[in-house]
């Protein structure tokens, strides 16, 4: 076991599109040393039971993700911009639908 | 004709419950989880395979002399006794290691895409239709067994004489998928079934490109092993009937 | 983020990701809570798969490898989320396979005969259920989504292994027998599979309280019993528990005592097939290993053949 190369195979992310009409949802993800052989196993290990029909997998080293140290940076600079939510648009009570 | 169908349409159900039956020994012993669920998955498509067929062959029996007891799925597969299989011996090889179960599942697979994709012009619409959802899952083994012999061929020094080694266990068994008899020439001439001679050109071009790719040498054709359609078969077959009837055989009768 | 408003965001029904601040001692705990039950998903696999070759018809062939192929996906997804807390699976596998992690104790008895793979599905994977879903909930988000993923698979695997018993139960005398062999064997050490009485259970309050676990073993143990006692005496199977009894007053069956030093016998490797296990695990590691190494350096070289 010692003997063994180092180098394991890589981890893999798994983004499943349900259907036709719908964006890819992060699923799961899995070991592969290839990406052939990662969408292999995406489709066995997550859509054995009809979950999708259109694969991504991509290797979770090349996700860049934000950190949570940067969320309120990111994110909270969005709270106070209310007029891009068109409940922030009183109508008289005449216009039924808008 | 029944008699024929039946005894034709056996020989594609008893080569997938073979193959299904040993690729079942193999779940939870895998060489890493994501190849043990790839190969299981395999595994219940020749099982679903084996069960469309021999329920087919059952009907067709039973059409061809009705005062048989029509036996369907589970009576042809846990009931008959090894001369009355006539599965390819390929099949019926042990998995051994992972190397020569790629092998057999490789060499059987490009027989198999082949063999259905023929089958899905059978004037029988039975078997062009279970050929027809077959040939899908057949490609699907053949693209897996495939990569598997370029990764084994073309991987480490190791794995490459291993992979040689497992190619030249299985090659002997190969003319077996192709011999022509009586049975194949009458379903060939009648449209139901498939010259199998016909489909060697094309198994040797898709084999031998794969096989080159993955810098492995085409063994050579030193000895053929057959017997197999005729009910002859290996010393190992009768242990995996053996296990894979005992509750059947134990306890007849009975529903489970 | 401090321990303190830690505390206080989990127990406020928050969930933690992957890359949010937490204590390390609950980064450890689910670390090993998580690993451990990979571990028992990927050893659970073995005791079933015995029967795969020897199943009694084709139809159950299919639903028993199906079944144990879900088991090898539920340790997959586990170890995947284990490997969001900065931990890598080849590494947590390798404690299984020198004996250094634990595993489910119930794996580590024999299927002996066919009525054993509906007793596992059954009572061992209805205490599963029993376990996990209440995990589906947990605090930490990939544990919890794995669970969602694992609870809705293993729903299935309860009914196949009920739906064996009561054929069998409505079989021949033979079939009957092993129906209650199955059923005298199985039941304890299903039992024991809750845990340790809550009195003996050290880890338990700091896991309550981080919503790690959201019910102690005993509850769900009684949970257990309470359900499947009337499902065995709806197909006429006895309970193998001479004190077992509906209590008017509790609205709960009282049960015996269990016998928790064969719980810790079998956890410490004294089980019947405790060897057996970890040497398929490791047989199957190791003879995999030249396959592993070798789609290793296939890789290498079709990316350095790419760059080139």
């Amino acid at each position: 076991m010692s003997s063994e190369t180092k180098k394991k195979w890589p981890l893999w992310e798994v983004f499943i599109r349900s259907r036709q009409g719908l964006s890819h949802k992060h699923a799961g993800s899995l070991h592969a040393a290839d990406a052939e052989m990662a969408l292999e196993n995406a489709r066995d290990v997550y859509t054995r039971r009809n979950e999708g029909e259109s694969l991504w997998v991509v290797e979770a080293v090349h996700i860049v993700a934000s950190s949570p140290g940067d969320k309120s940076t990111y994110f909270d600079p969005a709270n106070d911009k209310v007029y891009r939510h068109p409940t922030f648009y009183k109508l008289p009570d005449e216009v039924k639908h808008m | 004709m029944s008699k024929d169908q039946f005894e034709y349409v056996l020989r594609a159900g008893d080569d997938a419950l073979i193959l299904g039956q040993q690729l079942g020994l193999l779940t939870g012993h895998g060489p890493v989880i994501e190849e043990d669920i790839a190969l299981t998955n395999i595994g219940l498509d020749q099982i679903g395979q084996a069960r469309a067929w021999l329920s087919l062959a059952g009907r067709l029996e039973h059409a061809a002399s009705s005062e048989l007891t029509l036996r369907d799925e589970d009576a042809l597969t846990f009931l008959r006794d090894a001369p009355e299989f006539c599965n390819c011996l390929l099949v019926e090889r042990p998995n051994g290691d992972f190397g020569d179960t790629i092998a057999r599942q490789f060499l059987y697979d490009n027989y198999a895409v082949l063999w259905l994709e023929a089958m899905t012009a059978s004037s029988n619409d039975e078997m062009a239709g279970i050929a027809a959802k077959s040939v899908k899952e057949a490609r699907y083994h053949l693209q897996h067994s495939s990569r598997w012999v370029l990764r084994l061929g073309d991987g480490t020094t190791e794995s490459h004489s291993r992979m040689q080694a497992s190619l030249g266990r299985m090659w002997p068994y190969v003319n077996e998928l192709f011999d022509v008899d009586e049975l194949t020439t009458r379903a060939a001439s009648e449209g139901w079934g498939v010259d199998p001679s016909k489909l060697r050109s094309a198994w040797d071009a898709g084999v031998n490109a794969v096989l080159a790719e993955a810098t492995l040498s085409r063994p050579d054709d030193d000895f053929s092993m057959r017997g197999g359609r005729t009910g002859s078969h290996t010393e190992a077959f009768g242990f995996m009937l053996a296990e894979m009837q005992f509750l059947q055989r134990a306890y007849p009768d009975c529903n489970w | 983020m401090n321990s303190t408003l830690f505390d206080a965001y989990v127990a406020d029904e928050k969930k933690i990701e992957p890359k949010d601040w937490m204590p390390d001692a609950y980064r450890k705990t689910l670390v090993r809570q998580i690993s451990q039950h990979a571990h028992s998903e990927v050893v659970g696999m073995l005791p079933e798969a015995n029967w795969i070759s020897r199943a009694p018809s084709l139809k159950r062939k299919a639903i028993l490898m199906a079944k144990v192929q879900d088991e090898a996906g539920h340790g997959l997804y586990l170890y995947s989320a284990a490997e969001t807390l900065g931990v890598e699976r080849d590494d947590l596998y390798l404690d299984l396979l020198e004996g250094k992690a634990k595993y489910s104790s119930i794996f580590n008895y024999p299927t002996q005969n066919w009525a054993d793979i509906g007793a596992i599905g059954w009572l061992v994977d209805g205490a599963a259920i029993m376990n996990q879903v209440p995990l589906c909930k947990c605090s930490y988000g990939p544990y919890a989504r794995a669970m969602v993923r694992v609870c809705k698979e293993e729903s299935f695997h309860q009914r196949q292994g009920f739906q064996i018993m009561l054929v069998m139960t409505e079989g021949s005398a033979e079939q009957k027998a092993m129906a209650q062999d199955a059923m005298n064997r199985w039941w304890w050490p299903a039992l024991m599979m809750f845990g340790p009485p809550d009195g003996d259970s050290p880890n338990s309050a700091q896991s309550m309280k981080w919503n790690i676990k959201r019910f102690s073993n005993d509850e769900l143990r009684q949970k257990f019993v309470d359900m499947t006692v009337p499902q065995a005496e709806l197909i006429g199977l006895t309970v193998p528990d001479a004190d077992l009894k509906w209590n008017e007053q509790t609205g709960h069956y009282d049960f015996g005592e269990i016998d928790w030093s064969e719980f810790k016998r079998v956890i410490k490797g004294g089980g019947p097939c405790n060897v057996e296990r970890l040497a398929a695990c490791n047989k199957a590691w190791n003879d995999g290993a030249w396959v592993r190494q070798a789609a290793t350096a296939y890789a290498e070289k079709k990316s350095s053949n790419a760059t080139r």
